[in-house]
């Protein structure tokens, strides 16, 4: 049975304190991100100005987890909209009409399926957002062009193993065109 | 040269982003026009466009302050120009979500050269759709009356059988759905503004809007899932508003509207019209905007063939309702369709099937396709027939069941100028929405471009 793993949700980590390499094509950024994993430096990312596919299995990341959350957020729209309606229209306002049934549930139908999209929808974004993130206003912007047409990879301090030396030597043998080391103090 | 485009030029595919432009040229080109100081042409149409739009609101407000007698709904015509407005502009909405979710889900790539406007597109329609269903119930500052919710006149609730209440959830959840889906498209695309940004009122303004993107890897494997996510609710979403919305006709017992066919028969008008207006926007955008490299020939071509065969599908509709009208021998039904034809506003009906049924059949033609002018006025056209469309249905209620009881409906200027000022609100909010955020999704394209080979697998 296909259940949730913990690691799909997968959380974005502030990059404080790191080496940070970048490269000019995505063949490049693939390619480092697979030697890095190799390298087992684990809590790496990768920064991608468009999502580059297969980066994720050169990374190592599993698939996102966040189905799960839209399923269950709907199943609970859903019972929202069957229970909101049956309520009011059965017990705290009965009204006879023609002498129909008062649950005469045919017509809560349309409710019901507005309620469940509503609900999974947002429920699934706010995931999103948790896992992403976002929103935060004061963040830290390591290189311009990595929302354009660079792509980085994000080697942060907490890594196992990590060294600074040896990681700036390791980014630089993947052929990282431009190799910084970032610090908190020197945020700008 | 990768295989994949190898393939491609040996079917004859054409790129979707042509000029050979690189990752960073895509950046630079799409930013422009949010960069650069608007132009003369720019700041002349705002201008107008807001005139319209701050007159509209000062007849709305004249309206609200002596009522509802001054436009010319009447009995038995009591849903006016407020309706026929509604439903136009909500079917306009549904082409912006079909082009983001369901070609999403199949995967079209060209929807990426397109997507971004279109649901920008959907967002103002919506708006201005929910606008016209507010003003429609005659005491607006009484809207909120719609939504379910405790209150002190006893255990008074709304009733969840009735269609406007439908409407209202529908049109919340779609807005509100929507919205989601684009901004959070959009986010990626801030952050590159951002980034680019001198200025740093420029960089404040994009540092909010952005909510922090970085692009991060991790952040876009969710992203990507929770794209395909928004898609698959968006696309049922999108049938089951324009249902819906047919639903405040069907479920009525009225000859005429008290059909099956009406479901899926708006649901095809909608994209019809929906389709017809990106036509328009992207024709004028793209050549606007300078994005003729972005927004192809092909693109519009797609376009056109859609808007052709939607327009079949409408066509069907009609004839089937007449078809149907006399099959099934009910006078009542057989009257209410004669009298749409030959009755007092048959003119509008024969506005309507030569708009709509005639003026995409141009499409049959390749080289029409691919002829701006032509799609232009088609897409015009097509938008006024189907106004008229609605228009022709709204009308079925000024001749019902007792003869003793008809009237007719005379629009007022008042009508008149809800209906241009419709027109301004969408506008001013479309143009001011092109000077603040990218009209391409930027970090879309970059997906369909031949750069990204070599990132599979």
């Amino acid at each position: 049975m296909y259940l949730p793993k913990l690691e799909q949700f997968h959380k974005y980590k502030e990059m404080d304190e790191g080496v940070l390499g970048i490269f000019d094509t995505p063949e490049a950024i693939m390619h480092a991100a697979e030697k890095t994993k190799e390298k087992d430096y684990i809590g790496f990312d990768c920064i991608l100005p468009y999502p580059v596919h297969g980066i994720d299995e050169a990374m190592g990341t599993p698939r996102s987890g966040l189905p799960w959350i839209t399923f269950f957020a709907g199943i609970f729209g859903c019972t929202i909209g069957i229970l909101f309606q049956y309520l009011t229209h059965a017990h705290d306002w009965p009204l006879n009409i023609s002498g129909k049934s008062l649950n005469a549930w045919f017509a809560y139908v349309p409710i019901i399926f507005e309620l469940t999209v509503f609900s999974a929808g947002i429920y699934t974004v706010a995931a999103l957002c948790f896992l992403s993130g976002i929103p935060k206003a004061t963040r830290r912007i390591l290189h311009p062009d990595l929302t354009s047409h660079k792509f980085g990879l994000w080697i942060p301090k907490s890594a196992k193993g990590y060294n600074e030396s040896d990681v700036v030597s390791f980014v630089k043998s993947l052929g990282g065109s431009e190799v910084t080391v970032v610090k908190p103090e020197n945020q700008k | 040269m990768s295989l994949t485009q190898a393939v491609r030029d040996k079917l004859d595919i054409p790129d979707l982003v042509t000029g050979g432009k690189s990752l960073k040229d895509v950046t630079v080109d799409i930013a422009k026009p949010n960069e650069d100081f608007p132009t003369k042409l720019w700041w002349n149409t705002f201008l107008l466009v807001l005139t319209i739009t701050l007159i509209d609101v000062a007849i709305i407000g004249y309206l609200f302050y002596e009522g509802l007698y001054l436009l010319g709904i009447n009995n038995p015509v009591g849903w006016g120009f407020f309706v026929v407005n509604f439903v136009f502009w909500i079917g306009i909405g549904h082409a912006g979500t079909l082009i983001s979710a369901v070609l999403y889900l199949f995967r079209q790539g060209w929807r990426t050269g397109i997507n971004r406007a279109a649901e920008a597109m959907t967002i103002f329609a919506v708006l201005v759709a929910a606008s016209n269903l507010i003003l429609h119930v005659g005491r607006p500052w009484l809207g909120f009356w719609l939504f379910p919710y405790p209150n002190e006149r006893g255990p008074l609730w709304v009733n969840f059988r009735s269609p406007l209440i439908w409407d209202t959830f529908a049109v919340s959840t779609y807005l509100s759905i929507s919205m989601v889906f684009w901004y959070l498209g959009l986010i990626p695309d801030l952050a590159t503004l951002r980034d680019r940004a001198t200025e740093t009122w420029r960089k404040n303004l994009y540092n909010i809007l952005a909510f922090g993107w970085v692009g991060s890897a991790r952040a876009w494997s969710h992203l990507e899932i929770v794209s395909m996510i928004l898609a698959a609710l968006s696309t049922p979403l999108v049938l089951s508003v324009h249902t819906i919305v047919s639903f405040d006709f069907a479920v009525s017992i009225l000859p005429g509207w008290h059909t099956t066919i009406f479901p899926p028969y708006f649901v095809a008008g909608a994209i019809f019209s929906g389709f017809a207006m990106v036509v328009t926007l992207m024709v004028i955008a793209r050549e606007v905007f300078n994005l003729k490299n972005y927004i192809t020939m092909k693109h519009l071509d797609n376009m056109n063939k859609i808007m052709m065969v939607t327009g079949l599908i409408v066509g069907l509709a009609y004839g089937t309702e007449f078809f149907i009208a006399w099959y099934s021998g009910n006078e009542y039904e057989g009257f209410a369709f004669w009298n749409r034809a030959f009755g007092p506003y048959g003119w509008a009906y024969f506005i309507m099937i030569s708009c709509n049924v005639l003026s995409p059949q141009v499409f049959w033609f390749r080289k029409l396709r691919y002829n701006i002018p032509v799609m232009f006025v088609a897409s015009l056209v097509v938008n006024v027939g189907m106004w008229f469309e609605r228009f022709v249905i709204m009308m079925t209620l000024n001749r019902d069941f007792l003869p003793s009881s008809w009237a007719m409906y005379t629009p007022t200027l008042f009508d008149y100028a809800m209906l241009i000022g419709t027109f301004g609100i969408f506008f001013t909010l479309f143009l001011l929405w092109c000077r603040i955020m990218p009209v391409i999704a930027i970090a879309e394209v970059k997906t369909v471009m031949p750069q990204k080979e070599g990132a599979h697998h």
